[in-house]
């Protein structure tokens, strides 16, 4: 089947920018949760914003981006709350507190969603879950040529324009507060110490994770971003700045092959339709880590097990 | 409508609400018995990345089935054994990236979460593309649906579940050496691998018969919630294993109760939020941990704290701060002036040698000073007998002449 | 009787007109209601190598927390040179146990020690090549300038406490407290960390070490705090560290020979 030029703009470049767009801040403050042991608050805040914008929505009534995303930030800020709270009235481990929180918030959306809401507006929780990578269009460019006009720029759609701030400022934050990012990930104590509040760092940073994990389409795109990029940089290097770099690089490439093997890939070897890119998106992320789990030069499971062997005298 | 709930929670309203809210109840006993063991070995969220490897399992037992021709894809059977399939890969999977790359648990939890519910949505994606795909009802795995269940899918949820609850019952002794000291259990001479790969089979089966009415976004609640409730009521494990029972039962049939009652109320959902609402409850009023009776403790313990301070200056000739003052002055120990009353003397020498006597203790003493609860908290002829404290009384004498 | 003043300390205080490095005065600490730490007083000399000594659970870490308000204070009042510690965070290098990070972390020997100089970098600034100089020169200062690039998890553990210690000292601090900075390191390293403690001395800083190894007290430091759980007793070695004093402050855990062989020196 062919593919013209023109489809290609209105439908797979958009879809592709929406893919590549959404993961570079996943990414980027990605690297910081896994360093820092708290991976799953991505996991629990990608649930935890469904209640938070169909709240947004039950009060303002309008499907409007400020009233949503200041709910699923207010969800994000109680959810965090709860869970510390819990973590230490309780005295259980993180993760126990954060299974109790997000299930019961994102239980709460799906019933809110399904008492009426979801008939009123164009949100449902399967929604939530995969995003919908597919669904933005872009009318007007035909050509190559044609992204010359400005014209076309201004029909870009909202979407993207907002991912793309939301990527940009993570980009912005995360050079900006390099140093106490740093500091506070890797000696909290010490951070303290020298007089930067930690827990405000840690604050920005969830607040951050809360608005790219809203902004991103689909929670399972989200986690799988904030997770596997990170990951497979952890894998490859052992400077935080080229784990960062690295990580974009790899949530860039998950992205575009990820939407190429939905979209195109099963068109080429002759089925009918194509398949879901967020998840499809999510399982390339996933091969790039099991490769470099696998083969990454100096920590991968191959070439350790290689060094091993070469220390044991023959 | 009131009557109408009574009738669905006491099992009058017709054959199939009655069999479904069983089952349902019986899946939620079950989580809870496994997941108490889980819990508590610090295992929580991997039965979250178990929930979303199965969906994968699901979308091959489908193609598996539609390609055998059996119902069209959706034999309940074929379908959980995929599920538990990839589950089992998903948990192996997260072992794997912990013990092999320098990758932590967390990481290895999330990155089989999102990877294998993304290939699963891939999949599902390919089978609403086939003819008849679209009708397959597989999306009822992502969130369950109690109200579309089948008898026969029933009967196989309850029975599932009462094989978890009687092996839970018939391992407790081993399960619980097991979580508490893995070391301990090794050394015992008890096959603690294949423990551990009972409890993780275990956990898959709950997962597995719960996906079809909670739904694999939150199966993990079923397993998780009520014994965290129950952790708040009671420092034991029998105690806590049976109380996420009543829980885990409980939010089961109420939530199992309310979707039948209420069209497009999701039971997964209600089920969830029935736990939460248990949970929120111990959270706030259980005697044991729970945050009332922890800021009680915390409060007295600072009031008795300020107030044995006070009482410490006044002893020394120093003036208490404004906080201990206005204490001492509740309990009538200083005057309108912040001068001492007779009582407030008194009590101050009473503090002044119950303190000497307490760290002549903890000298003497170190070990069981060291020891015990209430070390300078409370008046050591309280705690103490009284021969003790008399031969302290004659050592601080000794020392201070 | 009970609190144990100091009127020799304090005549020492208000003689030189200066506020005491660290002037603690009546502090408790809880965990979970539990006393760690009970009504302890202790005012540290200035330009002194201190050390912390106790039995295991005696509290010592928990001080240097509690001074430098990591952990909540039941009560009692910490003044460094005279002011609230929350006010003077620059004038305190603080040396962790080298338990507390994750060694795994993706960043260099010189990285770290960059660190130390966020406090005077303030908020935003980045890190730039003068700083890093800076912290190369101070991992020379511990011997450990070529390993300046090396990712720290590939140190021994010697070398990942003089990296810590380097990093205490870019931060140019006037009093420094230290966890068990001698624990389980090598020969080298505890030569390193001498040469360190004597250079602080001249220097007129102030130091505070919690300490384990009571044979070399006397040779390390000149003044000693005793504690468990309240303290036993605080002064120049010569006096504090007496028999009597480690036999209260161990209980009788200690067996003799290690007990005199520590107060003989």
């Amino acid at each position: 089947m062919e593919i013209t030029l023109a489809d290609f703009l209105t439908i797979d470049l958009p879809a592709m920018l929406v893919g590549t767009l959404a993961g570079i801040p996943c990414a980027l403050l990605g690297t910081f949760l896994v360093l820092r042991r708290q991976a799953l608050i991505g996991d629990a805040l990608s649930h935890v914003v469904l209640p938070g914008i169909v709240a947004g929505f039950m009060i303002s009534g309008s499907i409007a981006t400020l009233p949503m995303m200041a709910g699923a930030l207010a969800a994000s800020v109680i959810a965090v709350l709860l869970i510390e709270a819990i973590r230490r009235l309780g005295r259980l481990e993180t993760g126990a507190a954060m299974g109790v929180v997000f299930t019961v918030m994102f239980a709460a959306g799906v019933v809110m969603l399904e008492q009426g809401v979801g008939t009123r507006v164009d949100l449902d929780a399967q929604h939530a879950l995969y995003g919908a990578v597919e669904l933005t269009y872009w009318r007007g460019p035909t050509d190559w040529a044609s992204l010359l006009d400005p014209a076309i720029w201004a029909a870009l759609p909202h979407s993207i324009t907002v991912l793309a701030a939301v990527a940009l400022l993570t980009v912005a934050l995360v050079l900006l507060f390099y140093k106490e990012l740093k500091i506070t990930t890797f000696d909290p104590a010490l951070a303290t110490s020298l007089g930067i509040r930690a827990s405000w760092v840690n604050a920005g940073l969830i607040l951050m994770v809360a608005v790219a994990a809203f902004e991103a389409v689909g929670s399972i795109l989200v986690i799988a971003m904030f997770i596997c990029p990170a990951a497979t940089a952890r894998m490859l290097t052992d400077r935080l700045s080229r784990q960062l770099v690295l990580s974009v690089v790899f949530a860039i490439l998950s992205g575009i092959l990820g939407y190429v093997f939905a979209a195109f890939v099963p068109l080429w070897i002759g089925a009918a339709n194509s398949l879901t890119a967020a998840g499809m998106i999510a399982a390339v992320g996933g091969v790039f880590q099991l490769l470099a789990m696998l083969f990454a030069p100096r920590y991968g499971v191959v070439a350790r097990a290689l060094s091993r062997r070469g220390e044991i005298p023959a | 409508m009131l009557a109408h709930f009574w009738s669905i929670l006491s099992l009058q309203a017709g054959y199939n609400t009655s069999v479904v809210l069983i089952g349902v109840t019986l899946l939620g006993i079950g989580s809870a018995a496994i997941g108490t063991f889980v819990l508590l070995r610090r295992r929580a969220l991997i039965s979250d990345a178990v929930g979303h490897a199965t969906l994968p399992g699901v979308g091959l037992g489908f193609l598996t089935a539609y390609a055998l021709g059996l119902d069209g894809g959706r034999n309940l059977p074929i379908l959980l054994i995929g599920a538990g399939a990839t589950g089992a890969l998903g948990i192996l999977s997260v072992q794997w990236i912990r013990d092999h790359t320098r990758l932590p648990e967390d990481a290895a939890i999330g990155t089989v979460l999102s990877v294998y519910f993304g290939i699963g949505t891939v999949l599902l994606s390919y089978i609403q593309s086939l003819p008849g795909g679209a009708r397959a009802g597989l999306n009822s795995f992502l969130m369950g649906q109690s109200a579309a269940l089948s008898l026969a899918e029933v009967w196989i949820i309850g029975a599932g579940s009462v094989v978890v609850i009687l092996l839970c019952l018939l391992f407790f002794k081993e399960f619980k050496v097991l979580c508490f000291d893995q070391d301990f259990a090794t050394a015992q001479g008890w096959p603690v691998r294949k423990l551990d790969l009972l409890m993780l089979a275990l956990l898959l089966l709950a997962v597995s018969i719960g996906l079809k009415t909670v739904g694999l976004v939150l199966i993990v609640a079923l397993l998780v919630i009520p014994p965290v409730a129950a952790r708040f009521w009671t420092d034991d494990l029998k105690g806590m294993t049976l109380i996420a029972g009543v829980f885990g039962g409980l939010s089961g049939y109420l939530g199992a109760a309310a979707s039948a009652l209420v069209p497009r109320l999701p039971a997964g959902g209600v089920i969830v939020l029935t736990a939460g609402a248990l949970f929120a409850v111990s959270l706030i009023v259980a005697p044991k941990r729970g945050v009332i009776a922890g800021a009680i403790r915390q409060l007295r313990f600072r009031w008795g704290e300020a107030e044995r301070r006070g009482l410490m200056a006044v002893a020394d000739g120093r003036n208490p701060t404004p906080v201990q003052a206005g204490i001492l002055r509740l309990k009538g120990f200083l005057d309108r002036a912040g001068q001492p009353t007779a009582r407030g003397l008194e009590a101050a020498r009473a503090t002044a040698r119950d303190q000497a006597l307490w760290l002549r203790y903890l000298e003497d003493f170190p070990q069981e000073a060291m020891a015990c609860e209430d070390w300078a908290r409370v008046p050591i002829d309280r705690v103490l007998p009284g021969d003790l404290v008399a031969e302290l009384e004659r050592r601080l004498r000794l020392a201070g002449s | 009787m009970l609190r144990a003043v100091e009127p020799l300390e304090q005549a020492i205080a208000a003689r030189a007109g200066t506020a005491a490095p660290l002037a603690v005065r009546d502090l408790t600490v809880a965990y979970h209601r539990k006393p760690v730490l009970w009504n302890v007083d202790f005012t540290a000399p200035a330009g002194g190598r201190i050390a912390i000594v106790g039995p295991n659970g005696a509290g010592k870490s928990t001080f240097i927390k509690a001074v430098l308000g990591l952990v909540p204070r039941v009560g009692g009042e910490v003044l460094v040179f005279g002011k609230p510690v929350e006010s003077q965070r620059r004038a305190i290098g603080y040396v962790p146990q080298r338990e507390s990070v994750d060694w795994d972390f993706p960043t260099s020997a010189v990285d770290v020690v960059a660190m130390g100089l966020y406090g005077r970098l303030g908020w935003c600034r980045p890190v730039r090549r003068r700083h890093l100089e800076e912290a190369r020169a101070q991992l020379d200062r511990v011997g450990m300038a070529d390993f300046a690039d090396r990712q720290i998890g590939q140190l021994s553990g010697g070398q990942q406490q003089r990296v810590f210690l380097a990093r205490a000292l870019a931060q140019d601090a006037q009093l420094y407290l230290m966890d068990e900075p001698f624990a389980g390191v090598d020969a080298a390293t505890e030569r390193a960390i001498i040469d360190v403690l004597r250079e602080l001395e001249r220097a007129g800083r102030t130091v505070i070490c919690v300490h384990h190894d009571l044979q070399t007290v006397p040779e390390y430091f000149d003044h000693v705090l005793l504690l468990n759980l309240r303290r036993i007793a605080a002064g120049p070695v010569k006096e504090a560290f007496t028999e009597a004093n480690l036999q209260r402050a161990y209980g009788g855990r200690l067996a003799p020979p290690e007990l005199v062989a520590a107060v003989r020196g």
